[in-house]
């Protein structure tokens, strides 16, 4: 069965998009991954991406933030080739398990202070106004008292909050997050949310949410793109429920966030 | 000399020159150490030390100085590790082991060819901070002075590099030109320690202080700061210790530091059951 044609949104602004994909086409080897993928984020949207595992999130992620270069179509992050993109700072990028080396003990402030680096620059010395932003970077993320303990003793959420911090200190035009989510704790993932829709709000940012499932932040997402190795699907949630089960990819793949968006 | 002079082992010229020497490794070697530990490098300053021993024997065999022919040898040795380990061309330990004992092999070989293995290369392998000259602590306090500004300049990025690579190279940190930095301060560190602890204990003085300042501190800053003044209390201790039992210095304050080592750990599981809680809450 061949995959239904994708549903688009409409942007209502052609400029000024955060992250644009066109027509992009990978392949490891022979093995087609991404078919003419097509996205965009806008200012102050929050859009997840979802799809099953091995629908091709993982290697879309790696062209959108520059580590690969697609065979073919083109991105634009923040305006510029992502080859070619010197504002780092401006993007927020939260991994999905943070290769984070634990040798030595790592308080949250310090490791939140790593985020305003690129944005500072590396070399200089921070001054009052970037304290500022660690300080509310922490606080927005709701770890203002746990800001002086090693990270390594904190839960799995609280230690995803800490670098979703990070990401946040930076004060970034666009955040990207990868399964933010994954084996966090109910509580945590509400602050979570919160936390994101802070960012919209308050710095009218752009979120890329990458997951399988949609379940935290179901309440809170403009535009869910559904990939699996294709865009199968791209309009607001209320959309893929009406939408989503003609579409056919229930049965094989009914993922959690569909779930959670009932 | 009188009496007083006998038992404060400070008052002699040999002693003091060897104090200001042992304290200034004993600030930058657990400096540079603390970020090589977190990234997992805990053994590299052993490793470039092999290296620096070829430079020794190439400073014995043209008749330049050792030291600088070994940071010479040293540098480069750094820098191709640092190179290997990058493009991950290093399949497990084995080229990082063929790059070392190639440079010990090599030190052995011109060092035979310059007049054969003598007393003057004891002097590298194990250290001998009590016959240190005024030039060369000049030497070590240069470059001790230029490894502890650029370290302490440099704390936060560094900490960012060796905490979190992936995501500092996603946040547009330079990662590539500080791993090369800290490669070749580590080889700087090894050389300009090499004359007081020696090449096989250099990297001692690295490691031992952090692993007793992260079980003390709860920060990356503290455990920065706790290295240093375990660094420099196991230099003091050593040199006492070797004054006093006549020991060799080199071997005496890697003793202390791995003594303190113990101490702290039989300490954090000894310390009361109360303190460790609230450590947790």
């Amino acid at each position: 069965m061949g995959a239904p044609e994708p549903l688009r949104s409409e942007p209502s602004d052609d400029a000024g998009y955060l992250l644009e994909a066109e027509g992009v086409c990978f392949a490891y080897g022979r093995d087609p991954v991404l078919t003419d993928v097509s996205l965009r984020v806008s200012p102050g949207e929050f859009v997840a991406l979802v799809g099953p595992n091995g629908s091709g999130k993982t290697t879309l992620l790696r062209i959108l933030l520059g580590s690969l270069v697609p065979d073919e179509g083109r991105v634009r992050i923040l305006g510029a080739d992502p080859a070619r993109f010197d504002e780092r700072w401006r993007l927020g990028y939260v991994p999905q398990r943070p290769s984070l080396a634990s040798e030595v003990p790592a308080t949250v402030e310090e490791i939140v202070t790593s985020g305003r680096l690129s944005r500072r620059g590396w070399w200089r010395a921070l001054r009052p106004d970037d304290r500022a932003a660690v300080r509310h970077a922490i606080t927005s993320v709701d770890l203002g008292e746990l800001s002086g303990r090693p990270v390594n003793t904190l839960s799995g959420g609280q230690q995803q909050r800490a670098f979703i911090a990070r990401a946040f200190a930076s004060e970034p035009d666009l955040l990207v997050l990868d399964e933010p989510v994954a084996g966090i704790d109910a509580g945590s993932q509400r602050r979570f949310s919160d936390s994101l829709t802070h960012l919209i709000r308050e710095h009218h940012a752009g979120v890329l949410l990458v997951s399988h499932e949609l379940s935290a932040v179901a309440g809170a997402v403009d535009r869910v793109i559904v990939l699996k190795g294709r865009v199968l699907f791209d309009g607001p949630p209320a959309e893929l429920t009406r939408e989503g089960v003609s579409l056919g990819i229930h049965r094989e793949d009914l993922p959690l966030w569909l779930e959670g968006l009932r | 000399m009188n009496e007083l002079a006998l038992l404060n082992p400070f008052a002699f010229g040999f002693m003091q020159r060897a104090l200001v020497a042992g304290l200034v490794v004993g600030v930058f070697a657990p400096m540079i150490g603390t970020f090589l530990v977190q990234k997992r490098l805990s053994l590299i300053g052993d490793g470039i030390g092999h290296v620096a021993f070829a430079g020794v024997g190439a400073g014995l065999l043209l008749h330049v100085s050792p030291i600088w022919a070994a940071l010479v040898f040293a540098v480069v040795g750094a820098l191709g590790v640092d190179w290997l380990r990058a493009r991950r061309r290093a399949s497990g330990d084995v080229a990082l082991a063929l790059l070392f004992y190639s440079g010990i092999a090599l030190g052995v070989v011109l060092i035979s060819l310059g007049g054969g293995l003598n007393a003057n290369i004891l002097v590298y392998l194990f250290g001998q901070p009590l016959t240190v000259t005024r030039s060369e602590i000049v030497t070590i306090f240069v470059l001790g002075a230029a490894i502890t500004v650029t370290m302490w300049a440099l704390r936060r990025v560094l900490f960012s590099v060796v905490t979190d690579d992936d995501w500092s190279r996603v946040a547009g940190l330079p990662v590539d030109a500080l791993n090369a930095l800290l490669a070749v301060m580590t080889a700087v560190a090894v050389v300009a320690a090499m004359r007081i602890v020696g090449i096989l204990l250099v990297a001692a003085l690295m490691v031992l202080p952090v692993a007793s300042a992260q079980l003390l501190a709860r920060s990356f800053r503290g455990t920065l700061i706790v290295s240093v003044g375990v660094g420099v209390g196991s230099v003091v201790a050593g040199l006492v210790a070797a004054w006093e039992w006549d020991l060799a210095p080199s071997g005496a304050m890697v003793l202390a530091a791995a003594a303190v080592f113990a101490l702290v750990t039989v300490g954090k599981r000894a310390a009361p059951r109360t303190l460790r809680q609230e450590e947790h809450a």
